[in-house]
């Protein structure tokens, strides 16, 4: 969020509110999801960090209002984060974990474990796919749906893989 | 809601060397009307087995099977094919069109068996097509169809006699990510349009257009579960929404 925010201010000073509908609309359906006040607690947090400043505008009619410019740090900031290739979530090491703990302390079944987990995801992969049928093809929010719906299908093979590996281990 | 598939403990076992495997064993499968079902699980699980005996391409050893209320298990094989071409619209995975004829031909060929009128058959294939997108190849062989065309000519035949249900085996086993989407929205349309559906998958996408999973193992059903429930939308869509709230 942070990120996203910083890099937008980097074209042109903008109000909060203004960069609240540009998130709604690239976010596409998810976009209802975002809390109204992330924009602006986000801002407040840059703001202190001295990445962005903020300006007052007179209104004639409205009350004074506040205009978001990026600083030089907030800058530099901008060029890191474009050249970060971290990606998050690289393997879900955590439901790795529960699987090893489970067999190990026989608390839980493991290949049980993975065939809750799948169907959980595919019911998942379902209202995805429900959400992207409802969607302009040529829409932003359609990218952002595909790339989410590859992921869940990366992570239901991985299951598969699991599944097989518990399987075996299981009929030994 | 009326029953389309009734299955009671079917089972269908392998005279293989040594002792006979079990590929399906003991399934028990209820299929509403308009209902869409995916069978998922491990290759050799029995879930390409059990489609074969639902469509009568393979014989119970034991077990009771009824279509549309009418029991079928103990059909001969000339009943079988006859009432398999009223009743059940298959799509396989290596599309088995017809090489010689055109795609429109194809298509009205299952019509023309039943006794439907050249006239009518024409013109049925061709709303078929239509509907499915693909009717200006309506007059190209197979062999110049590209292979989501020639899935959705399998489909629109499939479809041609308004079955009780459509069986299909690994559907887009054969195509691209991007054929394999358009065949996703021709399912999500007969979804939509209630045709009871049976797809045997296991590609995750296929499977998940589906109302209902099961999960096959060992030849038997373990795990089965609704895919409108659950997981909810707005659950999803917060998450897609999570650009880290911290700032």
């Amino acid at each position: 969020m942070r990120d996203v925010i910083m890099s937008l201010l980097a074209k042109e000073p903008a109000h909060g509110y203004e960069l609240r509908q540009w998130l709604v609309k690239a976010l596409g359906p998810a976009g209802g999801a975002l809390n109204p006040g992330q924009v602006y607690v986000t801002l407040s947090r840059l703001e202190r960090a001295g990445l962005v400043e903020a300006m007052e505008v007179a209104q004639p009619s409205h009350p004074d209002k506040k205009v978001y410019e990026l600083t030089a740090a907030g800058r530099e900031r901008v060029q890191q984060w474009l050249a970060d290739v971290t990606w998050s979530k690289v393997a879900p090491v955590e439901f790795h974990l529960k699987l090893v703990v489970a067999a190990a302390t026989r608390l839980a079944d493991p290949v049980a474990l993975v065939d809750a987990q799948r169907l959980e995801l595919l019911r998942e992969l379902h209202q995805l796919q429900e959400l992207a049928l409802a969607e302009p093809a040529d829409a932003d929010g359609a990218l952002l749906l595909e790339g989410a719906s590859l992921r869940l299908q990366a992570d239901i093979r991985w299951l598969e893989v699991c599944e097989r590996r518990w399987v075996e281990r299981e009929s030994r | 809601m009326s029953e389309v598939i009734d299955a009671r403990g079917l089972v269908r076992r392998y005279p293989a060397d040594g002792p006979p495997v079990r590929a399906v064993d003991g399934v028990d499968l209820v299929v509403d009307a308009g209902e869409t079902v995916s069978v998922m699980g491990p290759s050799g699980c029995g879930k390409s087995t059990l489609l074969h005996l639902l469509g009568g391409l393979e014989r119970p050893d034991a077990g009771e099977l009824r279509l549309g209320g009418r029991r079928v298990d103990g059909l001969s094989e000339t009943q079988w094919a006859i009432f398999r071409r009223r009743n059940v619209g298959f799509v396989f995975q290596a599309f088995h069109l017809v090489d010689e004829l055109t795609a429109v031909e194809n298509v009205e060929l299952p019509a023309l068996l039943l006794g439907v009128s050249r006239r009518d058959a024409r013109r049925r294939a061709m709303d078929l097509l239509q509907r499915l997108a693909v009717a200006e190849r309506a007059g190209h062989l197979p062999d110049r169809l590209s292979g989501g065309e020639q899935q959705r000519v399998a489909v629109a035949r499939a479809l041609i006699n308004e079955p009780l249900v459509v069986l299909a085996d690994e559907p887009t086993g054969n195509l691209d990510s991007r054929a394999t989407g358009d065949i996703l929205k021709l399912f999500a349309g007969l979804r939509q349009a209630r045709q009871t559906l049976l797809i045997v998958t296991h590609d995750a996408r296929v499977a998940s257009t589906a109302d209902r999973l099961l999960t096959m193992r060992d030849g038997t059903i373990v795990a089965q579960t609704r895919l409108g429930s659950g997981a909810s939308v707005a659950g999803i869509l917060a998450s897609l929404a999570d650009l880290g709230g911290e700032g």
